[in-house]
C-alpha cells in the first residue's frame, strides 16, 4: 500500500474496535460514522413519525379532544424540528455523504476525520435534549420556525432548549459541510478530474456551499433570539422597538436553502441509482452539474417568497416571484435528464428503483404546487393553510424520504454484505406510496378551501377529508413494519451479496462488501467513467445477473 | 468496463501526497470555516443596518459613541496584523527567538484591544437592554470581542509551540502558525468593517 491519501498523523485503525461495538464507539472511520448517522437518524424518524401520528389522531375530529392545545403545539413543533434537523438533513448529508464521498473521490477517509466524528456526536445529545424538553416545563410551542413574538412570549425553558439544540445541530451541519468541501475539492485521487466525479459529489458540493453560507446566519439569528428570551433585549420584540420581519428575513435566509440542503443530496443519490438499475449512462452529465450550481445560486436569493403576506413591498414580491419561478428551470432540466436516463433502458423494477421512480412522481407534483405558490395572488390565498403543508410534504417526504429508502435498498448490500428481500421491499414501496398520497393529496383540497395549518380545531366540514388523510398516515406508519422486518431478517439470515450485486461501475462497488477499514485492500481504483454503461455492457450484465 | 484503469498503468497515483498538498486541503477547510464565520457577522450586520433604517429606536450612534477609543482599537489590531506577519517572516528564516518576540507583541496587542474595549464598555452611557441600538451594539462588538479572545489564546499557544528545541511549530510544520495568522487577519478585517458600519456610518 504505497498510496497515502489519508490525512492526519493518526491512522484510524488505532481507534477501531471490531464487530458491533464499533458502531457505538467514537470511531474515525467514515463508513462507521455514516452508518451511525443513518441509524441515529432513523431512530429520530420513528419518534418524529409517532408525533405525526399523534397530530393525525387529533385531527380526525374537529375538536381538540385527544390532547390539549398547548400539547398539540408542542407536538407539532417537535415533529417539524425532529424531521428536518435530526432525520432528513443528517441522513441525506451526513449518512450517505460520509459513506460515499471518500469512495467517490478515491480517498481513504474524509479530510478531517476527527471533525467528522465530532459532527456526528453532536447529534444524539442535542436530539435527546430536544425531546426531554417536553418533560421539563413543556417543549417549545412556536413551530419549527420559532417566529417572534410567539417564541418570546411562550414559556421560556422549552424555547431555550430548542434554540440550544438547533444551534448544536447547525454546528454539526457546518462542520460536515466544511469537511465535504475540503474532501471533494482537495482530496481527490491524483488523475481524477472534477467533471469525472459521480453526480452525488456535485450535489454534496452544492449542498455544502449552501450549508456554509446560510447555516451561520441561522445560528446568529437564534443567538439574538435567545438574548431576547433570557436577557430581555428587544431585537425581535416589537414592544421594545424590535422588528419581527428582520427575524423572518434572517430565518428564511437559512431555511429556504435548507430545502435544497435536504433535496440536492437526494437529487445526487437518485442520479446514482437510476443509471445502475436501467443500465444506461446518466443523460446529460454536464447539464446536471450546471443545474445543481444554478439551484445553489438561485436557492440563496429566493427566501422572501415565504414572506409574501408579511408586508413585503411590491418590488420585493416581484423579484422573489420571478427568482422562485426560475428555479423550476434547473430542476426541470434534472427531471428531463432522469427520464431520458430511464428512456430505453433495461429497467429492473426492484425496490431501490421503485422508490426512485416514486420520488420523481412525488417531486414533480410538489414542484408544480411550488411554482403555483411562488405566485403572489395564489400564495396570499393559501398562505398558512394545508395547501402549504401538502406542498412541502410532497417535497420533503415524497422527495427526500423516498430517496432515503431507495438509497437504503440500493446500498444495503454494501453496508452489510447481505441482500435485502426484494419482494418485501416492493411491498414496502406500494404501501408507502399509497399511504403517502392518500395522506397528503387531500390536504391540497383542505388548503384551497381554507383550513389553516397549526391548529388543533377546525371547521366540521373538513372532517371527512381529514379522516381520509389520517388513514393515509396510518398506512405510512404501518409501512415501516415490513421495512424494519426486512432489515432485521436480512442482517440475520440474508443472502450473501457479493462485492458488486448490481454490476455497478461507481467506485464503492469495486471493493469488498462491507469494505475494509481503509476502503481498498490495495490501491484505490481510478474510475474515469462512473456511468459507462453501454449496450454491450448491459447485455453482459443482464446475463451475469441471471 | 474499460473506464477503470488497471493498477499497473496508474503509476502517477502511487506517489504520496506531499506535505504541501496536505497543508493545501487543511487551509481549504479553514477558509471554508472563515467564510461560515463571516456569514454570521454578515447576518448581524444586516440586522443592525435594517434596525438602523427601519426602527430608529434609541439614540443615534453618531451622538452616542466616542471615536478615540475605537480608533485606538483599530490601530492596535492593524498593528497586530503587521507584527504577526513579521513573526511569520522570522519563522521562515528559522529565527525562532525573533519569531517568538514578535508573536508576544501580537498577543499583547490583542490583549490591549480587549482591555481597551472593556474600558469603552464601562464608559458608555447605555447598557445592553436600554434600547435596540444598545442591544445591537453590544451583540456585534461582544461577538467580535469573543473572536479576539479566542484568537489571543491561540496566539499564546502558537507562541508556546514555536520555542526551540521542544516546540512543535517550526519552518517544517508551520501550518498551525499559518492557520492562526489567517484567522487573526480575518478577525482584523471584520473589525474594520464593524468599525465603519457601527462608528462611522
Amino acid at each position: 500500500m504505497t498510496i497515502s491519501l489519508k490525512p492526519g498523523n493518526t491512522p484510524p485503525e488505532k481507534l477501531q474496535p471490531t464487530g458491533w461495538l464499533k458502531y457505538l464507539s467514537f470511531s474515525l472511520d467514515h463508513k462507521v460514522i455514516g452508518l451511525q448517522y443513518l441509524v441515529c437518524g432513523f431512530f429520530f424518524y420513528l419518534i418524529g413519525g409517532s408525533l405525526a401520528g399523534a397530530i393525525r389522531v387529533e385531527l380526525t375530529s374537529p375538536l381538540s379532544d385527544f390532547m390539549p392545545r398547548e400539547v398539540y403545539n408542542q407536538v407539532l413543533t417537535l415533529h417539524g424540528t425532529i424531521m428536518i434537523f435530526l432525520w432528513i438533513v443528517p441522513v441525506v448529508n451526513g449518512a450517505f455523504g460520509n459513506y460515499l464521498i471518500p469512495f467517490y473521490v478515491g480517498a481513504r477517509d474524509m479530510a478531517f476525520p476527527r471533525l467528522n466524528a465530532v459532527a456526528f456526536w453532536l447529534i444524539p445529545p442535542s436530539g435527546l435534549m430536544l425531546i426531554t424538553s417536553y418533560f421539563i416545563n413543556g417543549a417549545a410551542q412556536s413551530g419549527w420556525t420559532a417566529y417572534p413574538p410567539l417564541s418570546i412570549t411562550t414559556p421560556a425553558a422549552g424555547q431555550i432548549i430548542w434554540i440550544l439544540s438547533v444551534l448544536l445541530l447547525g454546528g454539526s451541519s457546518i462542520f460536515g459541510g466544511i469537511n465535504f468541501i475540503a474532501t471533494i475539492l482537495k482530496l481527490r485521487r491524483p488523475g481524477l478530474k472534477l467533471m469525472q466525479l459521480p453526480m452525488y459529489c456535485w450535489a454534496m458540493l452544492g449542498t455544502s456551499i449552501l450549508v456554509v453560507l446560510s447555516t451561520p446566519v441561522l445560528a446568529g439569528t437564534l443567538i439574538l433570539l435567545s438574548f431576547d428570551i433570557v436577557a430581555h433585549t428587544g431585537f425581535f420584540n416589537p414592544s421594545l422597538g424590535g422588528n419581527v420581519i428582520v427575524y423572518q428575513h434572517l430565518f428564511w435566509f437559512y431555511s429556504h436553502p435548507a430545502v435544497y440542503i435536504m433535496v440536492l443530496p437526494a437529487f445526487g443519490l437518485v442520479s446514482e441509482i437510476l443509471p445502475i438499475h436501467s443500465r444506461k449512462p446518466l443523460f446529460g452529465y454536464t447539464t446536471m452539474v450546471f443545474s445543481i450550481m444554478g439551484i445553489v445560486v438561485l436557492g440563496l436569493v429566493v427566501w422572501a417568497h415565504h414572506m409574501f403576506t408579511s408586508g413585503t413591498p411590491p418590488w420585493m414580491r416581484l423579484f422573489f416571484t420571478i427568482a422562485t419561478a426560475f428555479i423550476a428551470v434547473p430542476t426541470g432540466i434534472k427531471f428531463f435528464n432522469w427520464v431520458a436516463t430511464l428512456w430505453g433502458g433495461k429497467i429492473s423494477l426492484n425496490a431501490a428503483m421503485l422508490f426512485s421512480c416514486g420520488f420523481i412522481i412525488n417531486f414533480v407534483l410538489g414542484g408544480i404546487t411550488g411554482v403555483a405558490l411562488a405566485q403572489v395572488p395564489f400564495d396570499v390565498h393559501v398562505h398558512d393553510t394545508y395547501f402549504v403543508v401538502a406542498h412541502f410534504h410532497y417535497i420533503v417526504y415524497g422527495g427526500s424520504v423516498f430517496v432515503i429508502f431507495s438509497s437504503i435498498y440500493h446500498w444495503f448490500p454494501k453496508f452489510t454484505g447481505k441482500m435485502l428481500n426484494e419482494n418485501l421491499g416492493r411491498f414496502h414501496f406500494i404501501i408507502t406510496f399509497i399511504g403517502f398520497n392518500l395522506c397528503f393529496a387531500p390536504q391540497h383540497w383542505l388548503g384551497l378551501n381554507g383550513m389553516p395549518r397549526r391548529v388543533a380545531e377546525y371547521d366540521p366540514q373538513f372532517q371527512l377529508i381529514n379522516q381520509i388523510s389520517s388513514v393515509g398516515a396510518l398506512l405510512m406508519a404501518l409501512s415501516t413494519l415490513p421495512f424494519l422486518w426486512n432489515i432485521l431478517q436480512s442482517i440475520l439470515y440474508g443472502d450473501e451479496a457479493g462485492d458488486n450485486p448490481w454490476n455497478a461501475l461507481t467506485p464503492e462497488w469495486l471493493t469488498s462488501s462491507p469494505p475494509p477499514v481503509e476502503n481498498w485492500e490495495g490501491e484505490a481504483p481510478l474510475v474515469l467513467e462512473p456511468y459507462g454503461y453501454g449496450e454491450k455492457d448491459s447485455t453482459k450484465t443482464q446475463e451475469q445477473l441471471k | 468496463m474499460t473506464s477503470i484503469v488497471p493498477k499497473e498503468q496508474s503509476s502517477e497515483s502511487t506517489k504520496d501526497l506531499s506535505t504541501e498538498e496536505h497543508e493545501d486541503f487543511r487551509l481549504f477547510g479553514l477558509i471554508a470555516f472563515l467564510i461560515a464565520d463571516g456569514m454570521t457577522f454578515a447576518g448581524f450586520f444586516a440586522a443592525y443596518l435594517t434596525f438602523k433604517a427601519v426602527n430608529p429606536i434609541g439614540p443615534d450612534a453618531v451622538y452616542e459613541l466616542e471615536l478615540p477609543l475605537p480608533t485606538l482599537n483599530t490601530v492596535l489590531l492593524l498593528l497586530s496584523s503587521f507584527t504577526f506577519h513579521r513573526a511569520g517572516k522570522f519563522l521562515e528564516k528559522n529565527q525562532s527567538k525573533e519569531c517568538q518576540k514578535w508573536l508576544l507583541i501580537t498577543g499583547s496587542l490583542g490583549l490591549a484591544f480587549l482591555i481597551s474595549q472593556m474600558f469603552e464598555y464601562f464608559t458608555l452611557p447605555f447598557g445592553l437592554t436600554d434600547n435596540l441600538f444598545a442591544s445591537t451594539f453590544y451583540a456585534l462588538t461582544g461577538f467580535h470581542g469573543l473572536h479576539v479572545t479566542l484568537g489571543s489564546i491561540m496566539i499564546m499557544i502558537i507562541w508556546w509551540q514555536t520555542r526551540v528545541p521542544s516546540g512543535r511549530v517550526n519552518n517544517e510544520n508551520k501550518f498551525p502558525f499559518e492557520a492562526v495568522e489567517l484567522y487573526w487577519h480575518f478577525v482584523d478585517g471584520i473589525w474594520v468593517v464593524l468599525f465603519i458600519i457601527l462608528y462611522l456610518l
